[in-house]
């Protein structure tokens, strides 16, 4: 079981409170998009359940503290997507994707045929094989977004988190990617939890939703229930229109007037 | 898409990944090839004229003349020696440093290694010229006292200011130290005018040796060193992630760090108090190997870096020149 809970989380950053005493419970295999204005606290949450901040409360991860976890057991069972990975310069596709597999060796391990087998796989899947070779600097935004998702992947992880998986791709790679996402996710059973900005796209592939306003938690649900015009307008200052479609979710539609 | 393979699922054929970094043959041997020309080179060339034929008998321990197997075994031999191992471990330290501080342009003595041994070797002149402890020449003894205590300094600043939190801090820690050590070092230098010429010729650096001793006193030190960022060479690769990345895979980043730049000073520190301040190698052959080879500290930091580290120990500031040339045309 990989389900995420969080209990009176809060952090803070040299002392100004980021996220309030968050209380948030993610199942297992579930996907939850964390929505909000910039600055909400979206990404610290991210980075607290990774344990790559310090955190008051309690976060746990299959029932187990994070805080009773050592670094690569966290690593075990948390792969983490940044916004914007670093591409070092050089590097090929199979080095990088096998850097996924850091928590599975010992400080000084060397990464044996079975980690080579799983890197391998994984960039099969995502259907990477002809860029295997080349290096990071020649991909493009969409095949970078790909080779850092298999980097994730390649860590098995139970838990993924991700830090809006599309900021810098054209609609039809944003759809593209979040597809793949969602059939990893079902495929092998991950827990997602993913900082999203684009609205629409947050409901159509979340199972729920988050907002967070302030590093407060302003409404959790169905995309239905959370996306409102109500509260996007009083969240984000923004002037917009809510369409519920037919079976095809919810759109958030700026208007202008 | 049709897939539905796992990713726990995993062949048993024996795994060949594409595009992993190797260490190219050609390119290997070109520089062993190249290391033993050097090699040649510096033991038949001297004021005293010594034929192949007698550097062989002396390798072999065949007939040699006793006055040529005396230079050949108290001088030349050891500058070689002494030569291989200086290139060798600056090279490596540099690649190190560069790795650990994601910037191609640091050196061994980015963190004032340079700085605190030219103090240590500039006060052992100064004030105590000809002193010997155990035998050993105080000279390299105080460089080296210095250059560790000016990296150790620069640590400790580095740490206090920004906790370490990034590399950025540290290489300003490093500046302000080697700034301050060099201060002292001007100091010294303007009072003590008798020492001046001798203090030059150390700060510029040198091979001469006096034998095996300077060998010996190093040796464990550079292996040390080499053997430490060896072994770390995967997790080297590791650091050039953001350092949210890093961490996010269980590496612990600062230790990382930290082992990293106290091998590489370890022997950054050695090589400097027998043979001085030798500019540009740990800059130069760590960028020729990136661009002959490739950017993986797999192959970066790897044995093959040592033959190169030798030769450009020899070709020195032109090199680099032709390297800086030709990475702004590609950059261009």
């Amino acid at each position: 079981m990989s389900d995420v809970v969080l209990a009176g989380v809060s952090v803070a950053y040299d002392g100004a409170p980021v996220v309030c005493d968050l209380d948030l419970s993610v199942a297992s295999g579930e996907w939850l998009a964390l929505i909000g204005p910039n600055g909400a606290g979206k990404t610290t949450i991210l980075r607290a359940i990774a344990r790559l901040v310090p955190f008051r409360g309690a976060i746990s991860i299959g029932s187990r503290a994070l805080t009773e976890l050592s670094s690569r057991e966290v690593a075990r069972q948390v792969a983490v997507l940044v916004q914007e990975p670093q591409m070092p310069v050089g590097m090929t596709v199979s080095q990088y994707v096998l850097l996924g597999r850091a928590p599975h060796l010992g400080y000084l391990g060397k990464e044996s045929a079975r980690d080579r087998g799983i890197v391998r796989e994984v960039v099969r899947r995502l259907s990477m094989e002809e860029l295997a070779s080349r290096p990071l600097d020649r991909l493009s935004g969409g095949e970078r977004q790909r080779a850092a998702i298999a980097r994730a992947l390649a860590q098995q992880a139970p838990v993924l988190l991700i830090d809006e998986p599309t900021s810098s791709l054209d609609v039809g790679r944003q759809q593209s990617v979040l597809e793949l996402i969602d059939q990893l996710r079902r495929e092998q059973e991950l827990t997602v939890i993913a900082a999203m900005h684009e609205l629409t796209l947050a409901g159509q592939y979340a199972d729920r939703l988050a907002l967070l306003v302030d590093g407060r938690l302003a409404a959790v649900g169905l995309a239905a229930e959370v996306l409102t015009e109500r509260a996007i307008t009083e969240h984000y200052r923004a002037q917009v229109r809510v369409i519920q479609m037919n079976g095809s979710g919810t759109a958030v539609v700026p208007v202008r007037n | 898409m049709t897939a539905t393979v796992t990713v726990s699922v995993v062949s048993e054929r024996p795994a060949a990944l594409a595009g992993m970094p190797r260490l190219p043959w050609p390119w290997a041997a070109a520089g062993l090839g190249a290391l033993v020309i050097c090699c040649a080179v510096g033991v038949l060339v001297g004021p005293v004229h010594i034929g192949v034929g007698a550097v062989v008998q002396a390798l072999i321990g065949g007939q040699v003349d006793p006055g040529q197997a005396n230079i050949l075994w108290s001088l030349r031999f050891p500058r070689v020696v002494l030569g291989v191992l200086v290139g060798g471990t600056l090279a490596v330290s540099g690649a190190a440093y560069q790795g650990v501080f994601r910037n191609p342009l640091a050196d061994p003595y980015l963190l004032g290694a340079a700085a605190g041994a030219n103090l240590g070797a500039t006060l052992a002149i100064a004030f105590a010229p000809g002193t010997s402890i155990l035998a050993v020449n105080i000279v390299p003894l105080a460089a080296f006292v210095g250059a560790g205590a000016a990296v150790a300094g620069a640590y400790a600043l580095g740490r206090s200011v920004t906790g370490l939190r990034s590399a950025t801090g540290l290489i300003l820690a490093g500046v302000a130290i080697a700034a301050f050590f060099n201060s002292i070092q001007s100091y010294v230098q303007q009072t003590q005018t008798a020492s001046i010429r001798q203090v030059y010729s150390w700060i510029l650096g040198r091979l001469v040796t006096a034998g095996w001793d300077d060998v010996l006193l190093i040796l464990p030190y550079v292996i040390l060193s080499a053997a430490a960022i060896f072994v770390h060479r995967r997790l080297l690769d590791a650091l050039t992630l953001g350092e949210d990345e890093v961490t996010s895979l269980g590496i612990p980043v600062r230790r990382v760090r930290l082992i990293v730049v106290v091998a590489a000073t370890l022997g950054t520190a050695a090589v400097v108090a027998v043979a001085g301040t030798i500019a540009f190698v740990g800059i130069i052959v760590p960028h020729a190997i990136r661009l002959l080879i490739g950017r993986s500290y797999r192959v970066v930091v790897a044995p093959a870096e040592l033959p190169i580290g030798v030769i450009t120990a020899f070709l020195g500031a032109p090199f680099f020149i032709a390297v800086m040339r030709s990475t702004r045309a590609a950059a261009l």
